[in-house]
Order: C-alpha cells, then structure tokens, then sequence
C-alpha cells in the first residue's frame, strides 16, 4: 500500500468514526426511557365528578376525530389519517392492556400528552397534536385520563402506518421535535378577561383549532407565527380565524357561538367537512367552555373586512345564467330545490349561498367538498343536511356548476377549477 | 336534444336539459319504477344506478347524462325473469308498502355491481341513503345479504346467515 493510499485510508476511518459517534450521541439524545406497566385502574378509583370532566374535555379535545373510527367502537382506533408524508392510523386509547393504554400509569399519560413520548419510551407522530397539548393543566389531564381509563376497553390494534422511509424510524422525531416543538405551560394574558382567557387556554391547547385553521411548513409543523391563518384538513381549506377571515357576515362571538353549538349559522353557513365532528363534540359539553371558546375565536376576527362593514351582497342570477348556461342547467335541476330563493328550505331560515365562506375563499376547494360530499347533519338529525353529488356529476360538471356558483354569488377568482375538482375528490378519501 | 341511454337503450329526447331524471323516466320514457319521494335528495325513493353508481335521480338534471348509462330496475329483470336483486328481495319479503323498494334495489346492485363480498358495515353504509318508513329494513338488509350469495359472493362477516 502507499503512503497516499493509507492516508486516505485513516481519512475515511476517522470520517466513519465521527458519523458513527454522532449518530450514537443522537440515539442518546432521541432516548426515553419506557414507563413502568402499572395493572389498569378501575372505575373506583377515580370520582365520577372527576371522569364527568373528562368527559367534557375529550369532546372538546375531538378527540375521536383520529381515535373512533367512522363505524368502529369508540377510542379503539383505527380511523385513517392521510398526511403529505404518508398514512398513519389512529391509535387504540381504550383501556385494554394489551392494545390499548390500560397499562398506561398517569405519569406515561401525561408525558404522551406534553411531550409525544408514548409509555414505551418511542416517539409520537406530530399528527398527535403534543404540539398543541402540551398546555393543558395537570388537573385536566388528569380528569381526561380518568375518563379514558373508564372507557370499555376494545381489543384492536390499527394497521400499521405506511409513512415514506425513512420516516418509520421513530428516533427521527426527536429531531423534528427539537426544530419546532416548543412545550409551554399556558399563561393568562392579563389584559383580556377571564372568559378570553379560558376560551384561549382550549382553543391553544386541548381544542388544538390550529392543527386545521394554521398553515404548515414543509415538515408539517404549525407555523405558529401564521397562527390561524388558514390550513388544510382532510381535503378541506380550514379557512382563516383571523383579520383574513374571508366571512362576509361578521363573526361575532355571539354568532360563533351558535354556530359551534348547533353546526350552523344562519349568517354564514352550515359546518362541513371536519368541522361537522367539531360541533357534534361542542354540542354537549358545559356552555361557558364554547361560549369562552367563541369568544377568544371571534376576538381574533375583529379586524377582519366582514367585522369593519358587511357588504351588500347581490344575486347575479341573470349574469350568471349567460356567463355559464350549462353550469345554470345543473343548478336548476340540482340546486334550485333547495337552495333557489323562496324552496322550502329557504322559507325555513337557512342562511343564503352567498353567506357560505365557501365562495369567498382563495381557493374552490371547500365549494367542490361540499358540492361532492354534501353535509351531514352535524348536531342531531335535524341539522342541515345535504346530499353529496360525487356519483351525479363529472369532474367537468362540477366545475361547470362552480363557475356558475362563483358568476351568481362569488367574490374569488378561481383559474383551473376541474384539476382541483379531480384533486378534491382524490384527497380526504376515507 | 338530448341522447339519453337508459337500460341498454339510447333515446333522443326533447326536454329542458335541466329537467331532473326522474320526471324524464315517469313522464316520458313510462319507467314508473323510481319513485318520488322527497324531492330534496333525502329520502332514497328516486335512486337509480348511472354508469353503476347510486344516485338521486330527482336531483340529477338530464344534462349531466349525456355518454352516460343509466340503469333502472325495470333494467335488472322482469317478473317472469327477476334479476338476482329482484329475486332476494322476493324471497325475503322485503316490501311492506314497498314504495322505497325500487331505491333500495339499485342500491343493493350498484354495491354488488362493485363487490359481490362486502361486508356488514359497508353494506350498510351502501344502503343508509335510502329510507324505509314501514321499518323493513331487517328483510331489506337480508335480501342483500342473499343477493351478494347469488352472485356467488356473500356478506364477509353477515350479521346473520343467509337461511
């Protein structure tokens, strides 16, 4: 060998031996060490008054958004969540022992909750909104835990997640936890009063309202300085809840909190989409919480163009009908039931399209969701409803229905309208 | 005009094209199986299949049709030749006052038309969009289940058998 050689040689060695002690002081820095089993709880251990709470509070954490899936037992799991970096499935947080948390003590709840951490020390996927929950007070954790180790324990273990390698090793979250994840204790901004307050310390932390209505970077994380400006969620634009609100009524605290409570607002719209299961949860938990809730939501608003002056908003029925004649023809025959001016349904006090933040959005897509997949009634059967068109119409028609919606009552210019169609229909799949 | 395929049969007709499906089969074509119902897409009564999939013909204007197939339940059989729908839900009883009947079978044979093996949960996911006011639904879901058998396939994990 010469001299060049074996130099060259030491080189590499020394490189190789660098990166290897790296990437061991890097499994060192990604370790957590497992939680001791405990034996599950059972219901005598904990005060109904305390699981009552945590009853409450799970529904207001949506908490069986990822955990209930669409016809399987409650909190077993299982629900699929499509993300842009591959398909995880919902984990079973029924106290079974041998798939779900039953052996979970409160010490490896708590730190799953703050910290993303599950009982056998491995890394959670940020879907799991740690991000958001790292805020929530002792005493809540423990009231949720309470009520989730009171559950009736389900036997099932989800499919495994199918993420893009190298994605499936779990260490790699620590990294993206020291990039972005920021746990912080919740701290009362003295200048706004005590329901602000509480309305802040759900919809920052256990409500986690960010996770949809907050852009995200490149890696998935909530950017935070962007907070509710606008994001996605299962194939649906989660629109802005802040001065870009594109609502053209105001959002009132008063009428945000009807809204959450009922699933519709008679100066806006019916919720859709994702936020169906948001206000079936709002629904049923305690009043104050989602009156608290509405009013920190709707005091980001304030400064929004609805909040300054509501526009006159007008019906170019006419203009329409000749600027898209074929999109009027399915209109006619599909819409006009209900939603032409003076159908039954109208007659009946629900609000007009031309409320819907649908047709005022940057972007077509909650217009197209809600053309495809309809609503299903959030809050009781007598909420609003309407039926999907996905098999009536083509990709084609539904743009051609769109133009016409946007010539009639729309205040967006929307370009490529059938390409986000067939997206629409291919993302939020079940 | 517009070309309208029904049942295997292309037909030129002269109607508003915003005129919903269902009026265009009872009025003019003399296809009385499709019932009305709610006229609001809530009901299920009107459902027929286009190009294999469930929809609520009196929300479909005819101008989404054109170059697609539309089936009725006239189109699955007849009463001396019952398609294999028709005939589960004979066997089964499954009418009462039999008005969400037709609704129900296009939408039993658009599932089986998709997979002859569903199962429980998909099938009934397949069928909620159709009401029953007479409460039938238990003979309705077992003449499904006999249905899928027919063909050759069966309900994966049937609530109960096929007798």
């Amino acid at each position: 060998m010469t001299t060049g050689r074996r130099s060259r040689y030491r080189i590499a060695l020394i490189v190789l031996a660098i990166l290897a002690l790296l990437f061991a002081a890097f499994l060192v820095f990604a370790h957590r060490p497992a939680i001791a089993e405990i034996a599950p709880p059972t219901r005598a251990d904990f005060s109904p008054r305390i699981i009552a709470h945590g009853a409450d509070l799970a529904r207001i954490g949506n908490c069986t958004s990822c955990h209930t899936a669409a016809s399987g037992r409650s909190f077993a799991g299982g629900v699929r969540i499509a993300t842009p970096f591959g398909t995880l499935y919902g984990t079973n947080i029924t106290p079974d022992p041998s798939t779900g948390i039953g052996r979970w003590s409160q010490a490896a709840f708590d730190r799953a909750m703050h910290d993303g951490v599950a009982r056998d020390g491995s890394h959670l996927y940020p879907a799991f909104p740690y991000d958001h929950f790292s805020s929530i007070t002792d005493a809540d954790l423990q009231a949720l835990y309470a009520y989730l180790m009171t559950r009736e324990p389900v036997r099932a273990t989800p499919p495994a997640n199918r993420l893009i390698p190298p994605l499936g090793y779990r260490p790699l979250l620590a990294g993206w936890k020291l990039l972005f994840f920021r746990p912080a204790a919740f701290r009362p901004a003295p200048e706004h009063d005590a329901q602000w307050n509480r309305g802040a310390y759900f919809a920052e932390g256990l409500a986690h309202c960010g996770g949809c209505h907050s852009p995200r970077g490149a890696l998935g994380d909530e950017k935070r300085g962007r907070g509710y400006a606008g994001g996605w969620a299962e194939g649906w634009y989660a629109p802005p809840l802040n001065a870009a609100s594109p609502a053209v009524r105001a959002w009132t605290a008063e009428r945000l909190h009807t809204y959450l409570r009922t699933g519709l607002s008679t100066t806006h719209a019916a919720a859709a989409g994702p936020m169906g299961e948001v206000a079936q949860n709002l629904a049923q938990v305690p009043d104050a919480d989602v009156r608290a809730i509405a009013t920190y939501i709707a005091a980001g608003m304030t400064a929004a163009p609805a909040a300054r002056h509501e526009p006159t908003l007008y019906d170019r029925k006419t203009v329409a009908a000749k600027a898209a004649p074929e999109g009027a023809a399915l209109f006619a025959g599909a819409c006009a039931a209900c939603h032409e001016p003076g159908a039954p349904m109208m007659v009946a006090g629900r609000p007009p399209l031309a409320f819907g933040s649908q047709f005022h959005e940057h972007t077509p897509r909650d217009l197209i969701q809600t053309i495809l997949k309809g609503v299903a009634p959030p809050v009781g059967p007598r909420g609003p409803y309407m039926p999907g068109f996905a098999t009536t119409l083509s990709d084609a028609q539904v743009a051609q229905l769109v133009g016409y919606l946007q010539a009639r009552y729309g205040s967006a210019q929307w370009h490529d309208v059938e390409k986000e169609v067939t997206k629409a229909r291919k993302e939020g799949q079940p | 005009m517009i070309d309208l395929t029904v049942n295997g049969r292309t037909r030129r007709l002269d109607a508003d094209p915003s005129t919903p499906l269902l009026y265009v089969l009872r009025d003019d074509l003399g296809l009385v199986a499709a019932k009305f119902g709610c006229g609001l897409g809530q009901c299920g009564a009107c459902t027929v299949l286009v190009d294999d999939q469930p929809v609520f013909s009196c929300l479909t204007p005819i101008a989404a049709l054109p170059g697609r197939a539309v089936t009725t339940i006239e189109g699955l059989g007849t009463a001396q030749h019952p398609g294999t729908v028709q005939k589960a839900f004979e066997i089964e009883q499954a009418a009462q006052c039999g008005y969400c009947i037709p609704g129900m079978m296009a939408r039993a044979e658009g599932l089986l038309r998709r997979t002859t093996t569903p199962s429980e949960d998909e099938m009934r996911g397949a069928m909620s969009p159709s009401l029953c006011r007479c409460g039938t639904h238990m003979r309705i879901l077992r003449a499904v289940r006999r249905a899928a058998a027919m063909r050759g396939g069966g309900v994966t994990d049937p609530a109960e058998p096929v007798a």
